[in-house]
């Protein structure tokens, strides 16, 4: 790999780092986006599915340009400014949205490659820095700004109903997520998301062969349920869907907003829900480990993991309905926190001796 | 923005600081507004001081209109009042024409009005259910009642040739009798003829339209089964649905409730049992009450009101089946058109064809209220007569209205999402509230 690289790394010389990021950056966001895209077809054809529809079937074989030509459609479309808008604020708002759930891809490895010195693996990322899941959680803080600027510019009644109600929902379960990764790198014992994968490989579990019995899910089971339930209502998604709240809100704080502007918050909702199925795979699913010993380690479980949990995500939209706003506080604060600051003292007892010892291969 | 808000005197230690509540129009353009409802919100941050609901946005003059029109033809713009439950509307209109006039219906008209009564209670309450839950999030819901809603409008098609301003019942009996065979699917460019055949016979359309019904009848409880699994236990419809918009039965009275939304708070009210018209003192069904007079057992009541309209519908099949033949409609010549073939060739019933197709029916000098169990109610029509062929004064009790009014009470305190829910619960529909 770096002799096939050194030609182009002399050829641009000091701009060579600048160069090699906008390449990776590029590799990671063309994929995502394209994700994104067939995100919106998967959701469509699997709700429609469970809702006795087909689903788009007209644009292409099985309607598989759908989210093409949806694409094209927004971008097509004039991006209205209500008068009574902020306009620089109002343009703002979906770039705020978006922005953030991009730039936490940085952080994400979405595999590992051997390393030839049989050292630590490589990692498939646009940075592999120390300080990843700090990183993490700076990003998704900076998520809810969009969302609120969109809210407050657009000086609509609803809108601003979704701005407040964004605010404090994503607020509230950023503490739970915060809470349930302090329990992952407590017993992962670092912040570096592909040592947190790499230290969920061996565990006694491990060596009969049952690699994801060794994962951090099964230790941390009620972490795991919390991040995800946080994780859901932290993308805004059903049913902690009262941000857009259809049928209350109309679509709170993008109710004004029409062509890419719009379609800039349709990116982020689902880029961050994609990352959010990332992220519960890396941390509590072993990321691209297999789960078993006889299969190989690689990208398309890391893939197949993120899936299984994004089906999970339309699975519950399906099925349940939406919560009211003071539930999910309730929700929140109440059951939550609490829950989650009881297994971070388990989990941090448990980390120190005596009872460390019971800690056969996990963390140490 | 600070136009907009709305201005309160406020007193108290706030007296020196400005505040104000947030109003906030939930509709007429609003998804959850049920066609045109405008509610005037006062919020204070989401909890709701002051539901004002607007009415008028689907004003037709109905009632006014019934004045320039024979007793025949006003019978379509019933129809057009509640379009979620259609049949029901013409019921009581005509009994209100058929009272005037002093005539009975025949047993057979009688049991196939029962029938399609129950059956317009079950289309009726399926789109209460959907749209109701669809309101609180459960979107699947909506899509699995209109499932069954589509049977149903295949039902009216069959019997009367429209899908949902049929215009079937007539005054005297209802317009023809019930036809020997369904509409069937017919092979095509995307279906091949085995296809067409099986799903033929999986739809139950070989046989009659009673076969179809009978069809629907045997799979409806496993749907309501579906229905329930999906809310009843579920702990979010719950959430949001136990304690909200409770009324307590003097209230409900005094509020002029009827239908689920009365006997949700525990009162056994329905016309069916108290004052039976038709057949209905014949059949053998359950009044099904609630307890606390909130949205859950609005909810319940009427799941369990579609259960039992789906075995009053398995009665009058019965019925139907062990008495074919007779006639549907009187055979009164002043009141509903003479057979066809004795029209061609008697002269008696030509007169009466020519007469009745360009005068109307002649009712006597009276007045008279006319009520049945809607599905949402009580639904009246008060009818005056000065003897002409055409009404001199027709006024409908819709069963919404009082509902509608009482949105306020219901309202006050609870959130804006639980606006949203008690809209479902009332089920209102605004062809029947503004008329």
């Amino acid at each position: 790999m770096d002799a096939l690289l050194q030609p182009f790394e002399s050829f641009f010389g000091p701009f060579w780092p600048v160069v090699w990021s906008l390449v990776k950056i590029i590799a990671l966001l063309v994929p995502l986006l394209l994700c994104v895209a067939y995100m919106t077809y998967f959701e469509r054809k699997v709700i429609g599915a469970m809702q006795l529809r087909v689903g788009p079937n007209r644009t292409g074989p099985f309607g598989l340009l759908q989210p093409i030509a949806d694409a094209l459609k927004l971008l097509f479309k004039e991006v209205i400014i209500p008068s009574g808008a902020s306009k620089g604020l109002y343009i703002l708002g979906p770039i705020l949205a978006i922005a953030p759930s991009l730039a936490a891809w940085a952080v994400i490895p979405v595999n590992a490659l051997a390393s030839p010195d049989g050292g630590r693996p490589i990692p498939m990322a646009v940075s592999d820095i120390n300080a990843g899941l700090l990183y993490l959680l700076a990003i998704c803080s900076i998520e809810v700004y969009g969302i609120i600027i969109a809210g407050w510019a657009t000086n609509s009644k609803y809108a601003f109903l979704g701005a407040m109600r964004a605010s404090a929902q994503m607020v509230s379960y950023e503490v739970s997520i915060g809470f349930a990764l302090i329990c992952v790198l407590l017993i992962s014992g670092s912040l570096n998301l592909t040592d947190i994968v790499i230290s969920q490989q061996p565990g006694e579990h491990a060596i009969f062969g049952l690699n994801f019995l060794s994962w951090n899910w099964l230790p941390l089971l009620p972490m795991f349920v919390v991040y995800f339930i946080s994780g859901v209502a932290e993308t805004n998604r059903a049913p902690f869907d009262v941000v857009e709240g259809e049928s209350e809100i109309v679509a709170g704080h993008m109710v004004e907003y029409s062509g890419m502007a719009f379609a800039l918050f349709f990116l982020a909702e689902y880029a961050n829900m994609i990352l959010i199925s990332a992220m519960a795979s890396l941390l509590f699913l072993g990321g691209w480990l297999s789960p078993v010993s006889f299969l190989p380690d690689g990208f398309y479980w890391m893939a197949l993991k993120t899936a299984f949990f994004l089906f999970m995500y339309l699975w519950i939209r399906a099925t349940f309905p939406r919560f009211r706003y003071d539930q999910i506080m309730r929700l929140g604060w109440k059951v939550f926190v609490p829950i989650t600051i009881a297994w971070v003292i388990v989990v941090a007892v448990w980390m120190m001796p005596p009872f460390s010892g019971l800690l056969t291969g996990q963390g140490g | 923005m600070c136009r907009a808000l709305c201005a309160r005197p406020v007193t108290g230690m706030w007296a020196m600081s400005e505040i104000r509540n947030y109003t906030l129009n939930f509709g007429p353009q609003h998804p959850a507004a049920h066609g045109v409802l405008r509610l005037v919100l006062e919020l204070d941050g989401e909890v709701v001081e002051r539901a004002d609901p607007h009415i008028g946005l689907l004003h037709r003059g109905t009632e006014k209109l019934a004045e320039s029109c024979t007793w025949t033809q006003f019978l379509p713009y019933t129809d057009r009042l509640d379009y979620v439950s259609i049949m029901t509307n013409e019921h009581a209109y005509c009994l209100a024409v058929e009272k005037l006039l002093g005539i009975e219906v025949p047993e057979r008209g009688q049991y196939i009005r029962v029938m399609f009564d129950e059956i317009a209670r079950i289309l009726s309450h399926l789109m209460l259910l959907g749209t109701h839950a669809f309101d609180i999030g459960a979107m699947t819901m909506i899509l699995y009642t209109f499932r069954e809603r589509e049977c149903i409008y295949d039902m009216y098609e069959a019997v009367a040739g429209a899908r949902m301003h049929v215009a079937y019942y007539r005054p005297g009996g209802v317009y023809r009798d019930l036809p020997d065979s369904m509409p069937k699917y017919k092979p095509s460019r995307f279906k091949s003829e085995r296809q067409v055949a099986e799903l033929n016979k999986s739809e139950a359309r070989e046989g009659s339209l009673l076969d179809f019904i009978e069809d629907f009848t045997n799979r409806f409880p496993k749907c309501c089964d579906d229905y329930e699994t999906l809310l009843t236990d579920n702990r979010i419809w719950k959430q949001r649905t136990v304690g909200i918009g409770v009324v307590s039965p003097e209230r409900a009275l005094a509020l002029g409730f009827t239908g689920a939304m009365l006997r949700a708070t525990g009162i056994a009210w329905d016309l069916r049992k108290k004052q039976p018209y038709e057949v209905y003192d014949r059949l053998d069904f359950d009044i099904p009450v609630g307890k606390n007079g909130d949205c859950y057992d609005r909810y319940l009541c009427r799941v369990a009101e579609m259960r039992q309209s789906n075995e009053i519908i398995r009665q009058c099949i019965k019925w139907l089946r062990e008495h074919p033949g007779g006639p549907v409609i009187t055979e009164d010549c002043k009141v509903a058109p003479p057979k066809r073939e004795k029209m061609k060739s008697g002269m008696e019933e030509l007169i009466h064809h020519f007469k009745l197709f360009s005068e109307g029916i002649h009712v006597p000098e009276g007045e008279v209220y006319a009520a049945i169990e809607h599905p949402k109610g009580e639904f009246g029509v008060y009818a005056v007569s000065d003897g002409a062929n055409k009404p001199y004064r027709i006024k409908l009790r819709s069963a919404g209205f009082p509902h509608l009014a009482a949105m306020d009470e219901l309202a006050r305190g609870h959130m804006i999402a639980d606006v949203v829910a008690l809209m479902g619960t009332v089920d209102v529909v605004f062809g029947d509230v503004d008329r």
